[in-house]
């Protein structure tokens, strides 16, 4: 809290001054109704926009074609079940969706495993390696997409992995790993360390120690770094695009474009399985909502 | 794991003894670093110096392979020398693309800055806006947080698509409100400005959820007794902002800047999917465009290694700019 009085550069950005309530954190009671409706008005249509998409898709979804593609806007007409039956049982959707679900799960899994190791020990053991490696994790967030994607494509085409759907989940770990270790690193700083020592000195090694002392302390870390690593596969496009050559082995975010041609493109369909794709990301958001904050604050303040 | 956790050979002779103290104390963290150290190396550093290898040739699909092969009628494989294979260009695609010959490199370059500047300083600002705001005690606070945080759990090529809809000249949602205040429709993505419009406005709604879950979380790390004491002086609540809530926010601020402009930089799917580039490839940025070059027509692949090695110096010139600043502040990262 030294540099307290110093100006932060960021003020530009900084939102408008909570001018209106009397604390940070008061009591309740003690806003004025003005106060009051203002925050909550604010709430609600901060709400609806983050929704509004959503909902909007949703109520789509359940709309003939005609009805989708027509000037005149309504919220529900002539609801029908009949795009989510085309998507389910006349396209290979079904096939994508099992595609995206083992390469996610798989990729959150291993994603996991590997930060979690990763972390511990760049948070726990001061070796030789450890700042350059925590940089190199930071800097491989910088490697766009572009210069990598032709020579892994050739790595991938030498292992004989293209057109496979571990060529993706290698690829989504070399995106997710890095970031989860750098951000499990520091929730990792943040369980004390006489934890550690208390475990060894009742005969854990160091495998034992962050298994069964440290990795269930770090639970709400490891929701968020599951929660993170599954998104980062189930929504990535542009490995997806170039590795994957058969419709079968697609997965949603590449399969999903075939119902959005340039010309004629079927939004009654898109609608019902973008409705589809974002039920198993709600789920794991669900488990791992209540941890969100918790999770990355270590992260983000330690890192 | 296990082959590197192998027996440390105590006491063997010649080797230096600093070297063996260091591995007898540290085995165990190598162990864990390892396998990623390893995919890292073979998945990230490997392509990356071959990228920057075939950015100084002129490799395309069409001339790839060193040799020719072709079926014979015997059954065999007759191998020629590829008369048109790759060759070593020097800096001649560099150049190329600087002096805007090949492809827009400086209009996509002002088309990545405007999206990267607009987009995180809208994450940041609505971010810390409604972490202040979510951060109070009120009625419906959890509910509120969910529905904030949801645009988070919807995979950005959904979004992108969802979006897409909303702008929808004909029958999107957007132009419809537009028609209540009297506006006539906009064909979005007929012009380049539109156009772009539509992408930056996916991307805030998209990125919002992470700055302000991440602002939260710094925000609940500040100490009360702050916020009470600078009460008692009598300090005023945008005096207590900017005294204590903004220099708390500091190192999280920092680093959610860093990683916000890096990922933005490099945000891939919101114009591959929303704007696809129109009108005529006015929209692109620089990873889209390269991603384009290496996979779309004639795959050039030493054209997008070019454009690779570009956004990579861009961004690393920005991080150390970056750091450099924050050093000259006293801030320890």
């Amino acid at each position: 809290m030294a540099q307290m009085t110093t100006t932060p550069p960021i003020t530009a950005f900084s939102a408008p001054p909570p001018s209106e309530a009397p604390v940070n954190k008061p009591r309740r009671g003690r806003r004025s109704i003005v106060a009051s409706i203002g925050l909550h008005g604010t709430m609600i249509v901060a709400s609806l926009i983050a929704i509004g998409p959503i909902a909007w898709v949703l109520l789509s979804s359940f709309k003939p074609g005609y009805a989708v593609q027509s000037s005149e806007l309504t919220l529900v007409k002539d609801p029908t079940l009949a795009n989510y039956e085309y998507v389910l049982f006349d396209t290979n959707f079904p096939m994508w969706f099992l595609n995206s679900v083992l390469v996610a799960a798989f990729t959150m899994l291993l994603g996991i495993f590997f930060s979690a190791t990763t972390g511990y020990a760049m948070s726990r053991f001061n070796f030789p390696g450890r700042r350059p490696l925590m940089m190199v994790f930071l800097i491989t967030q910088m490697f766009p997409v572009a210069i990598l994607i032709v020579p892994i494509y050739t790595i991938m085409a030498k292992l004989g992995l293209i057109n496979t759907l571990p060529s993706l989940v290698i690829a989504y770990l070399t995106i997710a790993v890095p970031f989860c270790a750098w951000m499990l690193k520091g929730y990792f700083d943040s369980i004390p360390n006489s934890l550690d020592e208390a475990a060894s000195l009742d005969g854990c090694g160091p495998f034992r120690t962050f298994w069964t002392v440290i990795l269930p302390l770090a639970r709400p870390a490891i929701a968020v770094t599951g929660f993170y690593t599954f998104l980062t596969a189930w929504g990535e496009v542009a490995y997806a695009s170039a590795f994957i050559q058969e419709d079968e082995k697609f997965t949603l975010a590449y399969g999903m474009r075939q119902f959005v041609p340039q010309f004629n493109p079927q939004w009654e369909y898109l609608t019902a399985a973008a409705i589809l794709v974002t039920i198993p990301a709600g789920i794991v958001f669900l488990f791992a909502q209540k941890h969100l904050v918790s999770g990355l604050t270590a992260g983000g303040t330690k890192g | 794991m296990s082959t590197v956790t192998a027996d440390p050979a105590p006491g063997r002779v010649g080797l230096p003894t600093k070297l063996r103290q260091s591995w007898d104390k540290n085995w165990s963290a190598w162990a864990m670093v390892v396998p990623v150290v390893l995919v890292l190396a073979i998945l990230i550093f490997y392509p990356l110096i071959n990228g920057f290898w075939i950015s100084f040739t002129n490799q395309t699909e069409a001339n790839q392979l060193a040799e020719i092969c072709t079926k014979s009628i015997t059954g065999g494989e007759v191998c020629k020398e590829n008369p048109n294979a790759w060759s070593f260009v020097g800096l001649d695609n560099y150049a190329n693309v600087l002096s805007g010959k090949v492809g827009e490199f400086w209009m996509w370059t002002a088309n990545t800055l405007v999206w990267t500047v607009v987009g995180v300083a809208f994450h940041y600002g609505l971010g810390l806006g409604l972490a202040v705001m979510i951060n109070r005690q009120m009625r419906f606070r959890g509910l509120y947080r969910v529905l904030l945080v949801l645009p988070w759990a919807v995979p950005a090529f959904v979004s992108a698509f969802a979006w897409k809809f909303l702008f929808n000249e004909r029958f999107g949602v957007i132009n419809e409100m537009l028609g209540w205040v009297g506006v006539d429709p906009v064909a979005w993505f007929d012009s380049r400005w539109t156009s772009m419009f539509t992408a930056v406005v996916t991307n805030i709604w998209l990125g919002v959820p992470f700055m302000m879950v991440a602002l939260l979380g710094g925000m609940q790390s500040i100490s009360d007794e702050l916020y009470e004491a600078a009460e008692i002086d009598g300090a005023s609540p945008w005096q207590r902002f900017r005294a204590i809530t903004l220099p708390g926010l500091r190192p999280v601020s920092m680093t959610v800047i860093l990683l916000g402009t890096i990922w933005t930089f490099n945000m891939f799917p919101i114009i591959f999917l929303v704007t696809e580039g129109q009108p005529a490839g006015q929209t692109e940025i620089l990873v889209t465009g390269a991603f384009r070059a290496a996979f779309e027509g004639l795959r050039n692949y030493s054209l997008a290694s070019t454009y690779g090695v570009l956004i990579l110096s861009i961004l690393l010139v920005f991080s150390v700019f970056y750091r450099r600043v924050l050093r000259k502040q006293g801030e320890v990262w």
